[in-house]
């Protein structure tokens, strides 16, 4: 059984159809990544398992049970998380109020500390900020604390919507490095991404979307073989 | 004198400074029980604009009818025309039980409102002007609901206590009303805000108010959130309406809330609409100067002239209120 299971999803924005009739399966301890153009679909795609955006048709299974219909909130409990595209940061809450905000739907209360270290451990920056305002952090730093912010959910499976959209070349390392990180500590990851190469380094499986539709997929090597691939989302002629 | 000078203090306006210099004391600390009024209803506004960007006009209403359960549970416990012979336990026990009926009917009203007028039109994903309008015949539903069941006039007068001078501060008395009133208020802003600012559930409250989206990633139940704000709007706008009783005893009336509540909202704009600090300084200092400028000029009439005006200016120079931002934002 899939962790995550999305069968013949669509999506409508009004009466413009961004997702027509997905399917996509993520794994139990996967890196999958899911790779487009600017308007594929990507990003709608990630609202609608996490719930914000309703579907127009078809099912989304997590861990077998249907939670096509289930309220946003109640998937964050069931163990989705997400580090949304912008990140999201709560710009009036510091570091601290961010990453608590994390937690706001953990039941189990008594471990969150644990993850705190677990989480400054991964980005020692963040506790350096600690008691800084969300607003006033760079925009590397702003992902980290979307990241972490998104752990401190302890999520069987953890969405990431571009993680690595502006920033310094530095950075969008250091970030790819902590998502392999996260994968190896056990969470299974679902990654959105533009930067094509590094993201299917990085991922066990790819999935390539255009205009609201999967084209391709295949294991990460696979797709960085890929002729068309290249040529479209490599930049290699 | 100039000929224009003379012609308007002849006729219309005139400035009796001495009055005000006389009278700058006792105007202020009356200013600031009736602000401390203001800024517990301004309160209601800010938060329901601060999760929603809903500007909630029924909520002086919500105000309204709370203080007709204070009248109600006063009336029935025998207050009437003139203040009642009790001891202070026993006074203060009434009104604990005025008080807690007036936070619960308001809250109550204001939450059957968010459910009944606004969830669906949320639901639906109506443009913001729907929810203006829709707000505005709230408010005249409600007036007009009162006036059917009470009629036009005003509910006679509950007297709960004679105000007696406690001190004399700069020459002025400081009397037992205004003192239990803005203590109160002030007690109650300071839940308020510690509640917000320092509570899970709070936080929730600021998180909705500053990213919706993302606050449901959380976990966050916005649908929850925003009933917690109508629900605290009301309780606050109940406890204020028992202090407006106290202070205008004949102002229980299907309408009073409607300048009472323009105040308060003005209030909660001067301060910084969606900032609850805000809220408070705003009421106060609407209070105060609704005062001076009532002195100043000479006749009440003017204080509510006066009262626009400052907020006019203030926000020719701070679009954004004196403390700015929204609930959440405001950098504390």
């Amino acid at each position: 059984m899939a962790l995550l299971e999305l069968s013949d999803v669509s999506v409508h924005y009004g009466r413009i159809q961004a997702l027509c009739g997905i399917t996509l399966t993520v794994e139990q301890g996967e890196v999958v990544t899911l790779i487009g153009a600017n308007g594929a679909g990507k990003t709608t795609t990630m609202r609608a398992i996490s719930g914000i955006r309703p579907l127009s048709g078809g099912r989304i299974r997590f861990q077998g049970d249907d939670i096509t219909r289930l309220r946003a909130d109640l998937r964050v409990v069931r163990g989705i998380s997400q580090a949304p595209e912008g990140r999201g940061v709560f710009p009036g809450m510091t570091v601290q109020e961010n990453l608590e905000m994390g937690a706001y739907a953990r039941r189990d209360k008594k471990s969150v500390p644990e993850d705190f270290d677990r989480v400054f451990a991964l980005f020692p920056r963040l506790a350096e900020r600690r008691s800084q305002v969300g607003g006033t952090l760079s925009g590397g730093e702003q992902q980290m604390l979307a990241i972490g912010r998104a752990l401190m959910a302890r999520p069987r499976l953890l969405l990431l919507d571009e993680p690595s959209m502006g920033l310094a070349p530095q950075f969008i390392q250091q970030i790819f490095r902590i998502v392999t990180e996260i994968n190896e500590q056990g969470t299974t990851v679902l990654l959105v991404e533009q930067n094509a190469r590094q993201a299917l380094t990085r991922a066990h499986r790819a999935y390539v979307l255009e205009t609201g539709r999967i084209v391709k997929s295949g294991t990460g090597a696979e797709l960085l073989a890929d002729t068309s691939i290249k040529e479209a989302y490599l930049g290699v002629a | 004198m100039h000929p224009l000078t003379t012609f308007l203090a002849d006729a219309w306006i005139n400035f009796d400074v001495g009055s005000l210099r006389d009278q700058f004391w006792s105007n202020t600390f009356d200013g600031l029980t009736y602000g401390a009024i203001y800024a517990l209803v301004a309160m209601g506004y800010t938060l329901v604009y601060g999760v929603l960007n809903l500007i909630n006009f029924a909520h002086s209403e919500v105000f309204i009818v709370g203080a007709y359960a204070v009248f109600f549970v006063l009336s029935g416990l025998g207050f009437g025309p003139s203040a009642p012979a009790l001891s202070i336990g026993a006074l203060v026990a009434d009104l604990l039980l005025a008080m807690v009926a007036a936070m619960l009917v308001s809250a109550a009203v204001a939450v059957i409102l968010e459910r009944v007028a606004y969830r669906p039109l949320r639901r639906k994903g109506v443009p913001r002007l729907v929810f203006l309008i829709t707000a505005i015949g709230a408010s005249f539903t409600i007036q007009y609901l009162i006036f059917i069941w009470r009629g036009p006039s005003a509910e006679p007068a509950v007297i709960m206590f004679r105000p007696e001078a406690v001190f004399t501060v700069f020459g002025a008395d400081i009397d037992d009303q205004q003192l239990t009133i803005v203590a109160a208020a002030l007690v109650l802003m300071l839940v308020a805000d510690v509640f917000v600012n320092r509570t899970r559930l709070g936080r929730g409250v600021r998180a909705v108010a500053q990213d919706p989206d993302t606050a449901t990633l959380m976990g966050v139940n916005k649908e929850r959130v925003i009933m917690l704000t109508f629900l605290m709007g009301g309780l606050l706008a109940g406890a204020a309406s028992l202090f407006y009783v106290m202070k205008v005893p004949s102002g229980v009336q299907y309408s009073g809330g409607f300048i009472l509540g323009i105040k308060a909202f003005a209030a909660a704009v001067l301060g910084g609409i969606g900032n609850i600090r805000g809220a408070l300084l705003g009421g106060l200092l609407l209070g105060v100067v609704s005062n001076y400028g009532q002195t100043l000029l000479g006749a009440s009439q003017w204080s509510d002239v006066v009262a626009f005006v400052v907020l006019v200016v203030v926000l020719m120079f701070r679009p954004t209120g004196i403390l700015g931002e929204s609930l959440g934002k405001a950098r504390v």
